[in-house]
């Protein structure tokens, strides 16, 4: 492990940044968003940012290819360029994990290339949560927020910031650092690690389990009665999937420019009425099917295609941002809690 | 990380021929710019065409394998990309990419078995391919029957290659229905499910269906009735698609991706799955 003061964390953030982009959480008027360091960037100290860190390998909106056709003919152009290398800093325990959920959709057999692409020219550093709040149930499904994973791990007291490399990537930027940084042991990790988790065993979500979900429950919870109610309020608008750093579903689209066709790919929801409507009707005709489907892939048939690994990493962004405060907590209290009953 | 395809990023194909089967279903022969075949596939297995600036939409390939000179497409006109191939004439590209999906056990399940084919309007099209394939290998099944039925004998997809080549075929049985009396058809009138029950087939064959939901629906029924088992039937399924590979999330039914797991499904392990299709 080793460590650097506080106050050397700007050239930290320098040194970086000298070999690759660094991007990293930045206070603004609608809270925390990733920005790109430039001098006399300052990290915000904020939980975490509103939007997921997604966008780093599965972009809201990127094109794929475009087209140039003439008469008859169609050209397909391919206009990929070679990815600079990026670092995103700050990343927090919940996010980090959901990057290990998306990779087994789009780096699974055929892999996606254009998120692996971004995947491979991007490197991790998590940073310890010390505050978690109430909306936070990351311990539900295992992950530690005092202990976040990412290819270099980090610490903040009051006086240090920490690293810890995991991964050849982390190793690589830690000795790219090596300069401004020293050798240190972990007793003050030790210390702030034991504090948080007393925290967490406090939070009102602490209690809160995947118990009653998870591979082979479909046939049990599908037909459930509680979704009627549960979706009852539900206004389709997405809202949920947007801000969710596991949520992966997208459309392919065409767009004229004028010159020729782009065809890109956008973030889609399940929750929309149009995800699933085809020329002989809608297999999920109601906001219901809808609803049910966004809850039961996340926590029954996700789990059942990844060794049991839920898609959910309890960031808490849909407890905070749903207009009717309709979440995934009060899903599994309500349709989880049944297995009691 | 090696092993990278671009899944998304298609080739080019050129329409060569077009022909009108019905009203509202063409047939497409499209192969690469160099005359070749796209890409190899097997009976059931699908392919994503598109035009650029009008969109993308997954077909089944309607040819046999076996066919070593190009792929055809049945396409009913229904919407945007469909209407706009229905305007092309030979000589025009688009894109296409594939294969997708799990194709019909052709090679290990179905050899040595009678098989018997139920389909309804467009739903020839994924079942051509397999008929077609194993009347190449003919020595490879037992009996074949081929019950097929459309609105109106106007609304037969491929009519002209049912009557002189698999009506002419031995030992293929093909069983030819309307739903309503039509002025020069001497056949049989009536829904493709009663006329499957009138025919009474023995029990010892696998059944092959494919056509609107509710066609498959009282098929299945009435194959029950006569003493089936789901594990000896076979169909192919229809949902919204966009990426072909298991990724996008639309066809997404229980933890199977249609695009992947499926189309082709056996009905037990259709019944599986969350009723939501
Ligand atoms: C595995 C598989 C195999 C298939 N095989 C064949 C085949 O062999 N032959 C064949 O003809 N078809 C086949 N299909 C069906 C074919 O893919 C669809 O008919 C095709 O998507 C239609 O594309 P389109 O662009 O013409 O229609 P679209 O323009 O997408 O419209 C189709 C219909 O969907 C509705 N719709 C779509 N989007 C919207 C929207 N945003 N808002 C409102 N309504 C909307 C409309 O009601 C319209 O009637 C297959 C489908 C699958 C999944
Ligand atoms: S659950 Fe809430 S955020 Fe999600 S679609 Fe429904 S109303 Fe919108
Ligand atoms: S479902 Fe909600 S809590 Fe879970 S990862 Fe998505 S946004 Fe976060
Ligand atoms: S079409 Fe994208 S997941 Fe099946």
């Amino acid at each position: 492990m080793r460590k650097c003061s506080i106050q050397a964390l700007d050239t930290v953030f320098e040194t970086i940044a000298e070999a690759a982009v660094l991007y990293l959480p930045v206070d603004g008027d609608n809270g925390a968003s990733y920005k790109k360091w430039e001098k006399g960037t300052v990290m915000s100290n904020a939980l975490n940012t509103v939007r997921s860190p997604k966008d780093f390998f599965f972009p809201q909106s990127e094109n794929l290819m475009e087209f140039r056709t003439s008469g008859k003919t169609i050209e397909v152009i391919d206009k990929r360029e070679e990815k600079e290398d990026f670092v995103v800093f700050g990343v927090r325990a919940c996010d980090v994990k959901s990057f290990d959920i998306l990779d087994r959709v789009f780096l699974n057999e055929p892999c996606d290339s254009y998120y692996a692409d971004r995947r491979e020219h991007g490197t991790i550093v998590s940073m310890a949560c010390t505050r978690p709040v109430e909306t936070c149930f990351c311990q539900t499904f295992g992950i530690d927020a005092s202990n976040p994973a990412g290819d270099l791990s980090c610490w903040k007291t009051e006086t240090d910031v920490y690293f810890q490399a995991n991964t050849e990537k982390g190793e690589k930027l830690l000795a790219a650092i090596a300069g401004v940084t020293e050798e240190s042991d972990d007793t003050a990790v030790k210390a702030q690690q034991e504090k948080t988790r007393e925290i967490m065993k406090k939070l009102p979500l602490a209690d809160l389990t995947t118990e009653g979900f998870g591979a082979g429950k479909t046939a049990e919870l599908f037909n459930a009665p509680e979704w009627k109610e549960l979706s009852q309020s539900c206004l389709g608008c997405g809202t949920c999937t947007f801000v969710c750093p596991t949520c992966q579903c997208y459309d392919i689209k065409d767009f004229k420019t004028g010159k020729g066709v782009i065809r890109f790919r956008c973030w889609d929801s399940c929750m929309y009425s149009d995800f699933t409507k085809m020329a002989h009707g809608n297999p999920r005709l109601s906001q219901l099917e809808r609803f049910r489907q966004r809850f039961m892939h996340k926590l029954v048939y996700y789990p059942e295609n990844n060794d049991g690994v839920y898609s959910c990493v309890g960031c808490g962004r849909c407890l905070a941002k749903c207009p009717i405060s309709m979440n995934i907590v009060k899903v599994m209290r309500t349709i989880g809690g049944k297995a009691d009953e | 990380m090696n092993n990278r395809e671009e899944t998304l990023i298609p080739k080019i194909g050129v329409i060569t021929d077009v022909r009108i089967d019905t009203p509202d279903v063409k047939t497409f022969r499209v192969v690469t710019p160099d005359g070749k075949k796209a890409f190899e596939h097997k009976p059931g297995q699908c392919a994503m065409l598109s035009i650029p600036g009008v969109g993308e939409a997954m077909f089944s390939i309607t040819s046999s394998p076996t066919n070593s000179e190009f792929m055809e497409f049945s396409i009913k006109k229904c919407g945007c990309v469909t209407e706009w191939l229905h305007e092309a004439e030979p000589g025009q590209q688009i894109t296409i990419r594939g294969p997708y999906g799990n194709p019909f056990p052709v090679d290990d399940k179905f050899k040595g078995q009678d098989l018997l084919f139920v389909a309804g309007g467009i739903g020839l099209a994924p079942l051509r391919s397999v008929i077609n394939y194993c009347r190449h290998y003919r020595e490879n099944y037992g009996k074949i029957d081929i019950v097929y039925g459309s609105r109106s004998k106007d609304d037969l997809v491929d009519y002209q290659e049912i009557l002189n080549e698999w009506m002419t075929d031995d030992n293929i049985f093909v069983h030819l229905t309307i739903d309503r009396e039509q002025e020069g058809w001497d056949g049989h009138v009536g829904f493709v499910p009663n006329y499957v029950k009138e025919l009474g087939f023995d029990t010892n064959k696998t059944v092959i269906i494919c056509g609107p939901p509710i066609m498959i629906k009282f098929t299945l029924e009435g194959l029950c009735s006569l003493g089936f088992e789901k594990t000896q039937i076979y169909t192919t399924m229809e949902l919204r698609m966009k990426c072909g590979v298991g990724k996008c999330g639309r066809c997404n039914i229980g933890s199977k991706y249609v695009c992947k797991d499926g189309p082709v499904f056996r009905c037990d392990q259709l019944e599986e799955l969350p009723n939501e299709y």
